[in-house]
């Protein structure tokens, strides 16, 4: 049987994810349903969205339908530096999104390496991403960053933590304008905001951005940044693995958790990322840890913007029968059917409410049927 | 052969002036302007096509990636705070954000503050940071009756030249935010089509 007609573009992506991670030698982690609520609580800015689903257990303990798998892995995983642990995930998580400000059950899946992450680590995790989105759509593009230039260039400028979250969240929208304000307002010298302002507009292939990356070294921090993107970028393309990736400082993600490379991952018609990760030993240092880690995810749902599966059909053929043919011989002409490979769906109706390709009819008086 | 742009213009005032300004530095579609009932002009030559939406839609528009860009009041980017890239400040739509209330008359201190407005979320993040509890009134259109008729203490509008507050004896007591249109673009868009947003955006910018 053709499994192509059978499973939804959703499932059939995810089957392709499941074997591509498989293949780099990556494990299956199944965690459970339910976190404890505080992990949630003592890391909120890690996740996308502060909403929760709470509950007590039966013993009284509150525990939380979880809303990310990360924090889950970076949790369990044991503390190995010398030992990289290489895991992936499918599993639903329950966030508010949209606009309906709703509860809504995502399909997520995703990868993390812990442990001590080197440039091969990295360049491994970023070139997985970047065949998961081709695994999707031709169409597509990965967009490289590093957060270690954000953070330099907001260290230097001695502002208060309020005013750099504003600013970060204003490279985050390429928002030029609002940041030359904010500068105004805070004092800020004019080189340092026009390279604010540069790091927000800068967008580009890897060959084209990374010398003008390199005019935004204040110190060692956005140096260091800087370094490490060109390593990471001169070995994707070495291997032939540098076309649909471009450099955009604009792909920020949460300061406090994350601090290398972080990426995103497009696909054309798909509105906003569908994919997100980056580095985040962060939060492996928050929660006592001195390994490294980098993942990424990609949000399922989203794959329903590419409207694959509007041409899928319920049954190959539809195989009405008149009330007066034996049963029998409705059985054997539709099991020869499926024999052939066809998906029959079988009725003494002619069925509205599905979508089949060819219908056959049995035993009706010429012209009745 | 660079991509057809699908733009988002808020019906109006606005949507006009920003439809001129594209067509003055090669965006045109001369059918845009017609009195028709259509709502989708394309211009195949130019390469773009518009859609004329209800203003405070151009967000959601964009936020889709139906239109790649738009141009839309800073008031609606701050309301419904949309997923997309906030690229130019057109600089013209200038007006603000503010606190108003009866002539005479100050915010009260001593109690939950009742404020009508058509923007809650400006208004209660606005209050928020003042450590201040309100109650909102959500209106969708003359707001400046509330406070008059008593139903609340104050309003948080758009003011732009304030005559029509003057008009109904109130007056701005405290200014939130300055309000201009902007230029916004699909996240996913700006990937697949960056030359020719970025090429909009640089004339745009001379322009302005």
């Amino acid at each position: 049987m053709p499994e192509n007609t059978v499973l939804s573009f959703e499932e059939k992506v995810s089957m392709k994810l499941t074997q591509l991670f498989a293949s780099f030698g990556y494990k299956k982690f199944k965690m459970s349903k339910f976190e404890e609520y505080d992990l949630y609580i003592e890391n909120k800015s890690f996740l996308k969205s502060e909403n929760i689903i709470a509950f007590n257990d039966p013993t009284g303990k509150l525990l939380a339908l979880k809303p990310d798998v990360t924090l889950s892995i970076a949790k369990n995983t044991a503390d190995n530096e010398t030992e990289p642990r290489k895991l992936f995930y499918s599993e639903n998580v329950y966030r508010v999104s949209g606009n309906m400000h709703e509860f809504k059950e995502i399909n997520q899946i995703g990868l993390e390496l812990i442990g001590d992450i080197d440039t091969y680590s990295l360049c491994e995790v970023l070139n997985i991403a970047k065949l998961s989105l081709k695994e999707i759509s031709e169409n597509y593009v990965l967009d490289i960053s590093h957060m270690g230039l954000l953070i330099g260039l907001l260290e230097s400028s001695g502002l208060s933590y309020e005013v750099r979250e504003e600013i970060s969240g204003y490279i985050g929208t390429k928002n030029s304008h609002e940041i030359r304000r904010v500068c105004r307002e805070n004092g800020v010298d004019e080189t340092l905001c026009q390279k604010l302002t540069t790091l927000a507009s800068l967008y580009g292939s890897i060959d084209k951005i990374i010398p003008e990356a390199e005019k935004l070294i204040v110190n060692e921090t956005t140096a260091d940044a800087v370094n490490e993107l060109k390593t990471v970028c001169s070995v994707l393309k070495a291997s032939g693995n540098a076309e649909n990736i471009n450099i955009d400082f604009s792909v920020v993600s949460d300061i406090s958790y994350y601090n290398g490379i972080t990426f995103r991952g497009f696909i054309e018609k798909v509105p906003g990322s569908i994919l997100s990760g980056g580095r985040y030993d962060n939060l492996l240092t928050k929660l006592g840890k001195n390994s490294g880690a980098v993942g990424f995810a990609v949000y399922m749902d989203l794959l329903s913007y590419l409207n694959k599966d509007n041409d899928r059909f319920d049954a190959d053929i539809l195989l009405v029968y008149d009330k007066n043919t034996p049963a029998q011989e409705v059985f054997k002409v539709a099991n020869d059917l499926r024999t052939k490979g066809n998906r029959v769906f079988v009725s003494s109706a002619v069925c509205k409410n599905i979508k089949y390709k060819k219908m056959i009819t049995m035993g009706f008086v010429k012209g009745e049927g | 052969m660079s991509k057809m742009i699908n733009i988002a213009l808020p019906k109006g005032r606005l949507g006009e002036k920003v439809y001129n300004l594209l067509e003055n530095i090669g965006y045109g579609c001369p059918a845009v302007l017609e009195n028709s009932r259509k709502l989708v002009f394309e211009d195949e030559k130019n390469g773009v096509r518009y859609f004329w939406v209800k203003p405070s839609d151009v967000a959601i528009y964009v936020e889709t990636g139906v239109a790649d860009v738009g141009v839309v009041g800073k008031d609606i980017l701050l309301e419904q705070n949309p997923d997309v890239y906030e690229l130019l400040d057109l600089g013209f739509g200038k007006c603000r954000m503010a606190v108003a209330g009866k002539k005479g008359e100050i915010l009260p201190l001593d109690k939950t503050i009742k404020v009508a407005t058509k923007f809650p979320t400006i208004a209660k993040k606005y209050f928020a940071s003042k450590s201040r509890e309100i109650d909102i009134i959500k209106l969708n259109g003359s707001i400046e009756l509330a406070p008059i008729l008593g139903m609340s203490d104050v309003i948080v509008d758009i003011v732009e030249t304030g005559s029509t507050l003057k008009e109904n004896d109130l007056e701005v007591f405290e200014e939130i935010v300055n309000i201009s249109a902007r230029f916004i673009a699909n996240k996913t868009s700006f990937r697949f089509k960056t030359e020719e947003i970025e090429l909009m955006k640089s004339k745009l910018e001379k322009e302005i």
